[in-house]
C-alpha cells in the first residue's frame, strides 16, 4: 500500500482474528495490532466445542488456540469482552462499545457467524439451545445427563457430531431433519447413508423429512411437536441449522455484502483499507474456477488470515489449499479436501465396511473432491491430485491393487 | 512440568514446560512457536505438525499409529523418526524430550 501501515485493527478474536494477529507478526510487522474479540475467551478452537468439549474431555483452557502471554510476548493487545459496534471510513476508526474509537491504518474484520435461529414458536423456551461459543456448550452441559432425552434439530455436521457424542454420554437421542436425508447440502448420498447407518447402529433415532412445529414447555422445553402432528419428548434440544455471516458492522459502513462481506481474492473489501477474513466473508476460490464462496472452516480461517497478512505488510501472499474440512463422530474421522458442488459423478474405492468409505467426486473427467472416513491415504492422495491441478480415471480409483500413492504419481493434468 | 525443546529447521531453539495429557503438538503452537502449523488444532486431518523426533527419544515416544502413518506418507522430507506431533501426548518419561521442525508444513 502506498501510505504506510502502523497501526492495526483486528475485529473479532476467533481462530481467523487470532491467527491473522500471530501471521502480522510472523510476516515481520512491527506496528501496533490490536484484537477486539466480543467473547470473554482469548482466541479458541470451535470444533472441539461439539466434541471433546462437549464430551467433558477437554477443559476451557485447552480449546484456548495460545496461551494469553503469548499475545502479550508478540506485542498484540487483546482486549475480550469488546464489541465493535461502528466504523467510520473516513476517519478511519473502530467504536466500541464502552470504549474509545480506535484509529486504523489497515482494519481486518474477522467477525465469524452466528448459529441460526429456529423461526418455531417456543424456540426461546429454557433448554433450547444453538451450538457456537465455549458458552453454549456449558449452557448445554447443564442438562447433558444420562437418561435425558435430547432431540437434535438439522443433521448437518454440527448436529451429528452432537448425536454422537450425546449418545456415548448415555443421553437418548433423536434428531429431527426437514431434508429426506441427514447432510443433504454438504455431501452425498452415499456418505449421508453410511453416517445414518453408523447412528442407527449406535442407538441414535432419525426422523427424517419431518419439520418441528413448535417448541412446547412451560418455562423448560418438554417436547416437540411435528408438522404431522407427532410430539418428540426432548428435555434438551440443540438446533444445528446452519450460521449466518456477521455482516452488520460491514453493511453500516458500506461495504459491499452478499450472504457474508464480499472480498478480492487477497481478502481486501470494497474499501483498500479493510480487509475481511474467516465465516463472515466470501472471496473467489483458486481451483475452482474462482467460484465465490464462503466457506466455513478452519483451513479458510487460517488462510484467509495469511491472506491478509500478506496483503498489508506487501509480502509475498501463501500458496493456496484446496479447501478441507473434517468431522469426527464415534470413532469415525471424516476427511474432506475440495467443494463436491456440481459433481455429476460419485466413485468409491473399494467396497464401503463398517468402518470406513472413501468417495471421490467428479465433474466430466475431472476429480474435484474427495470424502474419506477413516481413509486417511484417500484424502490425502486426491488433495493432492487435486492441489496439482491434475486428475484421474475413475478405474484406477476403483482398483485397490494400485496404492494411493502410485495412484497421486499416475495423474495427469486437467484437460 | 515436562520441558520439551523444539528446534526449528534454522536451528532456534525453544525448550517449553508441557503438561502431563497434552500433546507435544500444543507445546508449540499454545506458545506460538513458528515451524509447527497444526492447523486442525490436534485432530490428526492436516498433517501439518510433522516433527522428527531425536533418535534418542524415539523408544519413549512410540510408533506412529495406522491412521498417523498414511497421514505421514503423504507428508514432505518424511524420516525414519518422523511423527505428526498432535499424536504424541507427553508424560513424566518425556521429559526433556527434542524435536526438530521439517523446512515447511505444506
Amino acid at each position: 500500500m502506498a501510505d504506510k501501515i502502523e497501526k492495526v485493527v483486528i475485529v473479532g478474536a476467533g481462530q481467523a482474528g487470532g491467527e491473522a494477529a500471530i501471521r502480522l507478526r510472523t510476516a515481520g510487522f512491527a506496528g501496533a495490532i490490536t484484537l477486539l474479540g466480543d467473547e470473554p475467551l482469548p482466541p479458541y478452537q470451535r470444533p472441539p466445542l461439539s466434541k471433546k468439549y462437549l464430551a467433558g474431555e477437554w477443559p476451557e483452557e485447552r480449546l484456548l488456540l495460545r496461551d494469553a502471554a503469548a499475545y502479550e510476548s508478540e506485542n498484540i493487545a487483546l482486549v475480550t469482552g469488546a464489541k465493535a459496534v461502528w466504523i467510520d471510513r473516513t476517519a478511519k476508526t473502530v467504536r466500541t462499545e464502552g470504549l474509545r474509537d480506535l484509529p486504523y491504518d489497515a482494519l481486518i474484520l474477522a467477525t465469524g457467524s452466528r448459529a441460526r435461529k429456529l423461526p418455531t414458536p417456543g424456540a426461546d423456551l429454557q433448554g433450547v439451545h444453538t451450538l457456537r461459543t465455549a458458552a453454549d456448550v456449558d449452557a448445554i452441559r447443564e442438562r447433558f445427563h444420562p437418561g435425558a432425552k435430547m432431540v437434535v434439530i438439522g443433521a448437518g455436521y454440527i448436529g451429528l457430531e452432537v448425536a454422537a457424542v450425546a449418545k456415548q454420554h448415555g443421553l437418548d437421542v433423536t434428531v429431527l431433519e426437514s431434508a429426506a436425508r441427514p447432510l443433504s447440502r454438504v455431501t452425498s448420498p452415499e456418505i449421508a447413508g453410511f453416517l445414518l447407518d453408523a447412528h442407527t447402529a449406535h442407538g441414535v433415532k432419525f426422523r427424517l423429512s419431518a419439520q418441528a412445529a413448535v417448541i412446547i414447555g412451560d418455562t423448560q422445553v418438554t417436547g416437540i411437536g411435528l408438522a404431522d402432528g407427532t410430539i418428540v419428548p426432548a428435555d434438551i434440544v440443540v438446533v444445528g441449522i446452519g450460521i449466518q455471516p456477521e455482516v452488520a458492522i460491514a453493511q453500516a459502513a458500506g461495504l459491499n455484502t452478499e450472504d457474508g462481506i464480499l472480498t478480492d481474492a487477497f481478502t481486501r473489501t470494497s474499501d483498500p483499507a479493510i480487509f475481511a477474513i474467516g465465516d463472515c466473508a466470501r472471496r473467489p476460490v483458486s481451483f475452482y474456477d474462482s467460484r465465490v464462496a464462503r466457506l466455513e472452516s478452519v483451513h479458510n480461517a487460517i488462510e484467509g488470515a495469511k491472506l491478509a497478512a500478506a496483503a498489508i505488510t506487501g509480502t509475498a501472499p501463501p500458496v493456496l489449499e484446496v479447501p478441507w474440512f473434517w468431522s469426527d463422530q464415534y470413532d469415525l474421522k471424516l476427511q474432506i479436501a475440495g467443494l463436491f458442488q456440481g459433481y455429476d459423478k460419485v466413485v468409491l474405492r473399494g467396497e464401503p465396511s463398517e468402518t470406513g468409505i472413501a468417495a471421490f467426486y467428479f465433474q466430466g473427467d475431472r476429480l474435484i473432491a474427495v470424502d474419506a472416513v477413516n481413509c486417511p491415504a484417500e484424502y490425502l492422495g486426491a488433495k493432492q491430485i487435486i492441489q496439482r491441478a491434475q486428475t484421474v480415471a475413475p478405474a484406477a480409483l476403483q482398483d485397490m491393487s494400485t496404492s494411493m500413492k502410485e495412484i497421486v504419481a499416475s495423474a495427469r493434468p486437467v484437460a | 512440568m515436562p520441558k520439551v525443546t523444539y528446534i526449528e529447521h534454522n536451528g532456534k531453539e525453544h525448550t517449553i514446560e508441557v503438561p502431563v495429557g497434552q500433546t507435544v503438538m500444543e507445546g508449540a503452537t499454545k506458545h506460538a512457536i513458528p515451524g509447527i502449523d497444526a492447523d486442525c488444532g490436534g485432530a490428526c486431518a492436516c498433517a501439518t505438525c510433522h516433527v522428527y523426533v531425536d533418535p534418542a527419544w524415539t523408544d519413549k515416544t512410540g510408533t506412529p499409529s495406522g491412521m498417523e502413518q498414511s497421514m505421514l506418507d503423504f507428508a514432505n522430507d518424511v524420516e525414519p523418526t518422523s511423527r505428526l506431533s498432535c499424536q504424541i501426548k507427553v508424560t513424566a518419561e518425556l521429559d526433556g524430550l527434542i524435536v526438530r521442525m521439517p523446512d515447511s508444513q505444506h
